[in-house]
């Protein structure tokens, strides 16, 4: 006879506010097999957790029902409590009163008889748990870490740091980021390349971490501490160990006039390139779809002048295999291009540019050493107008959110245009000026009230061209919505910050979630920022969502210490929430009847075929069987199994009906 | 071939070149255009800043009338009048009791099947596709296309062209022999309403519209809603006034540019209702 008890949780007022915690525990008492109820205000607190131990060993309780928040939050506390205490930790359940009632709900009888249902169900479902134990699994202690901006830069060190080894994959020919793009940064204007360049070397010289660049995952197998990840390094036509940076090959070659990506399209480069001078590793990579070889079959100028002959025409990408432990994924962001927005121009007007491209544009690194010259004739704009909000915090643009970046690097902008042209006049047009953060407000109040920059609140309806000006028309919504005209020289949107493309399907080639917007998915928006819901995954930067820089690198190094804290293991218990196949007595064996649908189901390849032999060594049957160090217990394959041959351990057929049942009020 | 045809108060007055050269350019392709039997008013801006459930009954009532009729297409040329049929049949659509109450007050069946097509969508579903070989006299001048406020927004509702930069009716335009321009106030509003009560704002806000047309050397302005082109045309002084100069580029329905485009005849088409000489 099982011996139940039912812990009923307040949660503060979350759940008592609307259900009456106190009948939910009466009425659980009432059950058979319920030898305990009780109900308290913090149940995963130190006392609350103490009901539970003494209870069990007061009672002697066979299986315990928390009926308090989602699993999701509280199940580890209260199985370990269980354990503290000599019971299983899988005899213990929990039914989910807040998100699943309490907060969906108002306070009323019925909301009440919802929580006394799904406590019912629980309690009959414990009655057919069986004891479980933990599966040992071991750790790889390398960590792939993908993207290589500032964040994926800091997660590396920080792992490298503690004696582990670091695979870093970059997409493009060199680490950095949009870091490296950037001139000054907010909020204290030091030079964001003086910052960067110096951890981008450390990153390529430290003995613990292999970086590839140019290089993207192909796919991902596996599960915490035992990942297996393809890598595609995309050729870059040249023998990495023969190259040596001299930088002929980039000099002679005759195809000068490529849009560089580095510079926003405001600088060229040659087809064989290095984006730009610091990069690391510093050495170029030929863009095959530009190359006149390539194209035309003739050329082959850089392979004459090169005096190692590293050049390597036939060069082909290559896939990669590594096994890796634990994964930051640190891919970052982008921002909408002018296109974008039909309103200013869709694009047409050379001078109407991104925040980005001002950046390059005020860097010393940049195509015009820093000056700042718009891009349609190179004059020095006397009248400039930055406009905030560009797409973001609209949802008839589909970007209802805050980009939360810009409004502090508009400011940035109106202050470095302020100080590099005497005599300018810049406009910032606003709709709130959003500068929380350490020392950010005050940097705002430095470029209004010691720079002259002049905000207006309000926003922009059109920017046309009229006699070479570029005409901003819009309101000022502090003045009852009068509208204003600025004829401008340049416009410079802060469009909004956005996902990168292709995140969606990397996200799925990973299994990790992703928000409306294609940003990777936290797995809880306050108490796991670093963590996916894909154990053993992490994330850094700005690919969850838009981030500054002191933003990312905190996130980067708090991924940094996940990732340690799973390496400090040299096994990992994982639940043994997974798939088998029966196994019966002979002459059946497992009421399997071989039919194998379910190893074609298999996401995850974990299901083989078992040989049943006799005596004699003769096959008499072939049965599934199920690989427990590679079930991920997803439960596809039970649902394929025509035989009901297969079970989750936890979530039995038996236990789902009994669930049923219970509800049905027919057990 | 019929289609339905429902005028609205306008084109039975101060535009009604515009319905003359609707209904000549129809004919020119064999199409019966049949008029809605009792039609009433749309119930225009003044409507649904009053009464949203009266907004949109009058609007029902049209709709019901043309499905009694028979008719499964409707033409509405009026910017204003599309704009309100079709976002009736929106929120209707949407939202059942609110039909309900809607049919009730009317005391008419509305099933909303009809299709509304504003001048744009009947000119590129039935002539545009049959012009080959009739365009006699190409409308060969510069011209700026000016949509106005109604005609693509809200776009969520009409779901018809772009619409901060629409292109349908330069598109239109291209094949009628015109050469239609890039400028920057196809959208802006041309003051509207405030024609009567407010003629100075109307000379200021049209006359930034005409100003540009001309800035960028436009030779006519072609429009699709009789309220802009009274504005534009018939507001003439009080824009030529805020420009501060005589501007006397004329103001064409879209139909009158292509019925000029088909060889059709001058008064057929209205021309000489305009208050700008139409010289092109
Ligand atoms: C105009 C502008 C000005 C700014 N100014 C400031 C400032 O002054 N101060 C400040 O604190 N912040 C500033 N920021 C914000 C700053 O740029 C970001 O905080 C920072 O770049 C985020 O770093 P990250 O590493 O998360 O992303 P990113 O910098 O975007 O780096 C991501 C990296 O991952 C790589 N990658 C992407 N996809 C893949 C893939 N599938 N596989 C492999 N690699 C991939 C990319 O190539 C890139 O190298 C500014 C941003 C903008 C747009
Ligand atoms: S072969 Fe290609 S990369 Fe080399 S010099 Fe010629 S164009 Fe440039
Ligand atoms: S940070 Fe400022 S400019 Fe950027 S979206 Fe938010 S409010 Fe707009």
């Amino acid at each position: 006879m099982s011996k139940i008890g039912v812990f009923v949780c307040h949660c503060g007022e979350n759940i008592s506010a609307t259900v009456d915690c106190a009948k939910v525990a009466e009425t659980a008492g009432t059950y058979d097999g319920v030898a305990f109820s009780v109900d308290y205000k913090y149940m995963c607190s130190d006392p609350g957790q103490n009901i539970i131990k003494n209870a069990i060993k007061e009672k002697g309780l066979t299986g315990v029902v928390v009926a308090s928040c989602s699993p999701r939050m509280h199940e580890p506390t209260f199985r370990k409590a269980c354990a503290e205490a000599g019971l299983n930790p899988f005899m213990c359940e929990m039914a989910n009163l807040r998100e699943h009632c309490s907060w969906v709900h108002e306070k009323n009888e019925a909301t009440t008889e919802k929580a006394i249902d799904l406590v019912r169900i629980l309690v009959e479902k414990v009655k057919y748990n069986h004891s479980l134990n933990e599966i040992k699994v071991p750790v790889t202690k390398t960590a792939l870490v993908i993207g290589g901006g500032i964040a994926g830069i800091q997660a590396s060190l920080d792992i490298a740091n503690t004696g582990h080894k670091v695979i870093l994959i970059e997409r493009d020919p060199s680490i950095g980021g949009h870091m490296s793009q950037l001139s000054e940064t907010f909020p204290t204007l030091d030079c964001s390349q003086c910052i960067l360049t110096p951890r981008m070397v450390e990153v390529a010289q430290h003995p613990n971490i292999t970086l590839y660049t140019y290089a993207e995952l192909e796919s991902l197998e596996g599960f915490i501490g035992n990942f297996k990840a393809k890598i595609r390094r995309k050729s870059k036509s040249i023998d990495e160990k023969l190259c040596t940076g001299c930088g002929q090959c980039t000099t002679k070659c005759p195809v000068k006039k490529i849009p560089s990506e580095f510079n926003e399209g405001l600088g060229k480069r040659t087809a064989i390139y290095v984006p730009f001078p610091q990069a690391v590793p510093n050495k170029p990579v030929i863009d095959r779809g530009n190359c006149t070889y390539y194209i035309k079959g003739k050329c082959k100028v850089c392979e004459i002048v090169c005096p190692t002959g590293a050049i390597r025409f036939d060069q082909e990408d290559q896939i990669m295999e590594v096994e890796v432990g634990a994964i930051v994924v640190a891919t970052g962001f982008t921002v909408k291009q002018p296109d974008f927005f039909p309103e200013y121009g869709y694009g047409k007007y050379a001078d109407v540019i991104t925040g980005l491209q001002f950046e390059r544009l005020a860097s010393a690194s940049g195509p015009t050493l820093g000056e700042i010259r718009r891009p349609s004739d190179g004059k020095i704009p006397e009248k400039i107008v930055f406009l905030a909000c560009a797409g973001s915090r609209d949802p008839a643009k589909g970007i209802p959110y805050c980009s939360k970046i810009c409004c502090m690097y508009i400011a940035k902008h109106a202050m470095l245009y302020q100080h590099k042209v005497h005599g300018g006049k810049s406009y910032v047009f606003y709709m709130d000026i959003r500068a929380g953060g350490k020392q950010y407000e005050e940097f705002v109040r430095r470029a209004i009230e010691d720079d002259g920059v002049n905000y207006i609140r309000g926003r922009v309806s059109k920017i046309y061209e009229k006699n070479g000006k570029l005409i901003v028309s819009g309101a000022d919504t502090l003045l009852n919505a009068m509208p204003v005209e600025i004829e401008a020289d340049m416009v410079v949107l802060a469009t909004a910050g956005v996902a990168n493309e292709g995140a969606e399907e990397l996200a799925q080639k990973m299994h990790i979630s992703y928000d409306p917007y294609k940003f990777f998915a936290e797995a809880h928006p306050k108490l796991k920022p670093v963590e996916t819901n894909t154990a053993g995954i992490f994330l850094a930067g700005a690919c969850q969502a838009p981030r500054d820089i002191p933003e990312s690198v905190a996130m980067a190094s708090g991924a940094a210490v996940k990732v340690a804290g799973l390496f400090s293991q040299d096994e990992l218990t994982r639940e043994p929430i997974i798939a088998v196949v029966n196994r019966q007595a002979p002459p059946v064996y497992s009421s399997c009847v071989g039919c194998f649908l379910c190893v074609s189901a298999c996401p995850y390849q974990a299901i083989e075929k078992e040989e049943i032999k006799n005596r004699n060594g003769e096959v008499i049957k072939l049965v599934a069987k199920v690989n427990p160090g590679l079930c991920q217990g997803c439960g596809t394959c039970v649902a394929f199994c025509r035989t009901k041959s297969i079970d989750i351990q936890g979530y039995t057929h038996e236990q789902m009906y009994t669930e049923v049942m219970a509800l049905l009020n027919e057990y | 071939m019929t289609l339905g045809f429902y005028p609205g108060c306008s084109l039975k007055g101060s535009s009604r070149e515009y319905a003359e050269s609707v209904l000549a350019v129809a004919k020119a392709f064999d199409i019966n255009m049949e008029e809605i039997n009792d039609w009433n008013c749309c119930g225009a801006t003044a409507a649904h800043n009053m009464n949203k459930e009266l907004s949109l009954a009058l609007p029902a009532r049209i709709l019901s009338l043309a499905e009694k009729q028979g008719l499964t297409e409707i033409v509405v040329p009026c910017a204003a009048c599309y704009s309100r049929l079709t976002v009736t049949k929106y929120e209707l659509s949407k939202d059942a009791a609110l039909k309900t109450v809607v049919t009730e007050a009317n005391g008419l069946e509305y099933t909303g099947l009809v299709s509304i097509l504003n001048i744009i969508q009947m000119l590129d579903k039935y002539i545009t596709p049959n012009l080959e070989g009739r365009v006699v006299k190409p409308f060969d001048h510069k011209v700026a296309c000016y949509y106005g406020c109604l005609l693509v927004r809200p776009h969520e509702i009409l779901k018809f062209d772009r619409e901060e930069d629409p292109q349908s009716m330069d598109v239109l335009m291209l094949k009628a022999g015109a050469t239609p321009i890039d400028w920057a106030f196809k959208t802006e509003c041309c003051g509207a309403g405030l024609s009567v009560s407010r003629t100075s704002s109307v000379g200021r806000l049209s006359g930034k519209i005409i100003g540009d047309a001309k800035d960028r050397g436009a030779e006519a302005v072609i429009v699709a809603c009789p309220m802009c082109q009274s504005n534009l045309d018939m507001r003439r002084d009080a824009i030529n006034s805020y420009l501060g100069e005589k501007v006397d580029i004329p103001v064409l329905y879209i139909t009158q540019a292509i019925g000029l485009a088909l060889g059709l005849d001058r008064k057929a088409l209205g021309l000489q209702r305009h208050f700008v000489k139409v010289s092109v």
